[in-house]
């Protein structure tokens, strides 16, 4: 099942650059040939249903987020072009302070963006972190339990991330804020009353870090086992440890992948509501701190779900604009990182012809194999203890070789 | 570990150059007891604790095996095991949140839970005598509109995401625009933050409906939105792998694409397809804020999917915290009630898709 998981998440051609030489390419052609050879005769009912249905759906798909992005912008208009100083509905309550739509937006998505960033800087170096783990170092008997394990994180249900933030989250992190304000106050991030129940932005984005790791995890990993075995048993073959094995022939190769692995990770964050919205105590403002209480910066989201209950009619819409804009940020996030990683196999597919045809049909042999980890890691050793320490350079430069 | 071994064993122990300028066997093993009693010691000196311990356990760790192989080793050494014990640290940080959500769920709503917990409608009463507020602790209307919402939900994805990938997987040619807009929008649609789903569901019923116009169906609405995509990506990868020798096959005896697509393709693939819908069914089952937009919270019991606010667990477990009746204590204990009734759930739904995969799966293929 995990294998499912990452399956679903991962880039969408993903397994079309691994299989698609087998299986899809070979199903495809002599199916257009049926249809061709079958078009002019007669073509039966439950056919043409079946095609209508079909391609209805993707074009359904198509008009559902259409109607996504035209029914929020229907709803927020009244709100984005309201004078709020003059409203009776909106210069009250929680829009009270605000002149205008875009003064009230501003700093919900400034906290957006930092909550987001904080929780990024958290989990993306550990979440390629454990991709490496899972796919390069531990054991492969082990791997998928553990890339199970890591999958299951992803599975809780956010809500109960929120809940155990409230109170797990929060106390642990109480004698850290206490720690960082007396001796680090002076940075502006650091600086402000530090909070006394710990319901500060800083453990709102530590518990996102923690949801956003599978995501990132499970995208790293996908990209890090696509990495030619040849280069790198290349690079151990020719005296590198592991480490350079990966710095030299697996990054190079995963680069693009790990960037859109880290924006959607980032995507996901932008949206979280519920961990936000039940652990942090905001006010709607732009601020930088870290470990106060009342003057962390309000997320989008958060915002919307703690006010929609209690909104006016136009406070409703204005909630709704919010999320207008916040739709409009994960979109551009998640379209910058589709394209990434749609980019990438174009490049791969250039590559991967090649890689066959030139060292021969040796080179299918430990492609997925599962005896071949066996292989590398006896190849690992033998390198590792018959070379000295003077061979740095070389295998680099043979790897840059051998991939272009 | 395994590599170290096989090195030793065959060479022997002393004069050998091959294993000179290496450390011992089990070196790793001795580095990290001794920076554990070494963090311990330290921490008792200022107060013990388990978390501190464990940190400083493998900092210690991390910096006296980057000296020790710097010494004996070489740098390139070093840096090798520095990284090999930052990336398990890495792993093992994960599997921390892990560990304590589920126990800290499972401590806190497991006093909560019992058989009145989930067959009960939760209510509070007010007493007029003693002027106090009582709440019978409930989750009956919760559960029941978990349960409908889900299913409206699943009803309205699970047609439209498998047609989808039947199209994508069959119909389409590979450079149609049509297929390579609909795959692009796909994937940027599972990327829609949830409570945008929501606020989509509440304001295309505000607009038809009218004001106010909370509904279960209008929560499944949104989460269908959500839900589409994880099966379109679900089921195309799994449509993807069957054979195309069996669909040559198929249509080499005449049989049209309709039948081969009904007959040939999908039970082929039916493990699969089922193992991704319960997945995206258990993905989209414990989403708050789009319930919360669209169907707002009650603890009215309500089976109406079409009339009124719906009640859900995770919905409840929110407003359990967020929004507490008179008696804040019942309230999070209701809410962790929900919590852990919604991972029971989840559990359940992730059980019987391994189980179907494992049953049903397709020989030969993978």
């Amino acid at each position: 099942m995990s294998d499912k998981i990452s399956v679903q998440s991962a880039p969408p051609s993903s397994t079309d650059t691994l299989g698609s030489t087998t299986g899809t390419a070979s199903g495809g052609g002599p199916q257009n040939a049926a249809d061709a050879s079958r078009g002019g005769t007669r073509v039966r009912p439950g056919d043409f249903i079946f095609r209508f249905l079909s391609t209805g759906s993707a074009v359904l798909i198509m008009i559902i987020l259409a109607g996504v992005a035209l029914f929020l912008i229907i709803s927020a208009i009244p709100a984005i072009t309201a004078d709020w100083s003059t409203n009776d509905q909106l210069n009250t309550g929680p829009t009270a302070a605000f002149p205008n739509f875009w003064s009230y937006v501003g700093p919900l998505i400034w906290g957006t963006l930092w909550s987001a960033a904080i929780a990024l800087l958290f989990g993306a170096p550990v979440g390629i972190g454990i991709a490496l783990f899972i796919s390069h170092y531990a054991p492969r008997r082990l791997a998928s339990v553990l890339g199970y394990l890591v999958d299951l994180l992803a599975a809780v249900p956010s809500i109960v991330f929120g809940l155990w933030g409230i109170i797990v989250i929060r106390p642990f992190l109480i004698p850290l804020s206490d720690w960082l304000g007396a001796n680090l106050g002076w940075i502006p991030i650091f600086g402000g009353p530090v909070t006394t129940t710990g319901s500060t932005i800083l453990a709102g984005a530590l518990v996102l870090a923690v949801m956003i790791l599978p995501i990132i995890t499970s995208i790293s990993r996908e990209i890090f086992l696509q990495t030619p075995r040849l280069h790198e048993e290349a690079a151990l073959a020719l005296g590198a440890t592991r480490w350079e094995m990966i710095r030299m022939s697996v990054f190079p190769y995963a680069k693009s992948g790990i960037v859109s692995a880290t924006l959607l990770g980032l995507g996901r964050a932008l949206g979280e509501t519920m961990a936000i919205a039940l652990i942090i105590s905001p006010a709607i403002l732009v601020s930088v701190k870290l470990i106060t209480e009342g003057q962390n910066s309000q997320t989008i989201a958060a915002n919307i779900a703690l006010n929609f209950p209690i909104a006016t009619t136009l406070q409703r819409d204005a909630l709704i604009g919010t999320g207008l804009m916040l739709f409009v940020i994960s979109l551009a996030v998640n379209s910058i990182a589709r394209v990434i990683v749609n980019a990438k196999p174009r490049k791969s597919k250039k590559s991967k012809p090649a890689g066959p045809s030139t060292p021969g049909p040796l080179s299918r042999i430990p492609a997925g194999d599962f005896a071949s980890a066996t292989a590398i890691d006896v190849v690992a050793g033998s390198s590792r203890s018959g070379k000295p320490g003077d061979e740095g350079p070389t295998p680099e430069e043979d790897i840059e070789g051998a991939r272009y | 570990m395994t590599a170290l071994s096989q090195r030793t064993k065959p060479t022997g122990p002393v004069g050998n150059s091959l294993t000179t300028g290496q450390l011992p066997r089990f070196a790793e093993l001795y580095v990290l007891v001794g920076a554990a009693v070494v963090s311990a010691l330290l921490l008792l000196l200022i107060g013990f604790n388990v978390v501190g311990w464990l940190v400083l356990t493998a900092v210690v760790y991390l910096v006296a095996l980057g000296i020790l192989s710097l010494v004996v080793e070489n740098r390139r050494k070093a840096t090798d095991r520095l990284v090999r014990g930052l990336v398990t640290v890495a792993f093992l940080l994960a599997l921390i949140p892990l560990v304590s959500t589920l126990s800290t769920v499972v401590i806190q709503g497991a006093s909560e839970l019992s058989w009145s917990f989930i067959t009960q409608t939760g209510a509070s009463t007010f007493d007029p005598d003693t002027l106090e507020v009582k709440q019978t602790p409930g989750a009956l209307q919760a559960i029941v509109g978990t349960l409908i919402i889900t299913g409206i939900a699943a009803l309205i994805s699970i047609p439209i995401g498998l047609f989808t990938s039947i199209y994508l997987v069959e119909y389409a040619l590979p450079k149609q625009w049509l297929a390579r807009t609909v795959t692009f929008l796909v994937d940027v649609m599972t990327g829609i933050p949830s409570i945008v789903a929501g606020l989509f569901a509440f304001s295309l019923f505000s607009i038809l409906v009218g004001p106010k116009a909370f509904s279960g169906f209008s929560a499944a609405v949104a989460l269908s939105v959500l839900m589409i995509p994880t099966v379109v990506r679900a089921c195309e990868e799994m449509l993807r792998l069957v054979p195309g020798d069996l669909r040559e096959a198929s249509y080499a005896l005449g049989v049209s694409k309709f039948a081969t697509i009904v007959r040939i393709v999908l039970p082929t693939a039916i493990a699969g397809l089922i193992t991704g819908i319960m997945l995206a069914i258990a993905r989209v089952i414990g989403e708050t804020a789009p319930i919360f937009l669209a169907a707002s919270f009650t603890d009215n019991f309500n089976s109406n999917a079409f009339d009124g606010p719906m009640q859900t667990l995770p919905v409840l477990a929110y407003t359990g915290y967020a929004f507490p009746g008179a008696d804040i204590a019942a309230s999070n204990a209701s809410a962790w009630g929900a919590a852990l009734l919604l991972v029971i759930l989840v559990v359940i739904l992730n059980l019987i898709a391994r189980i179907v995969a494992k049953i049903f799966a397709p020989k030969g293929s993978r």
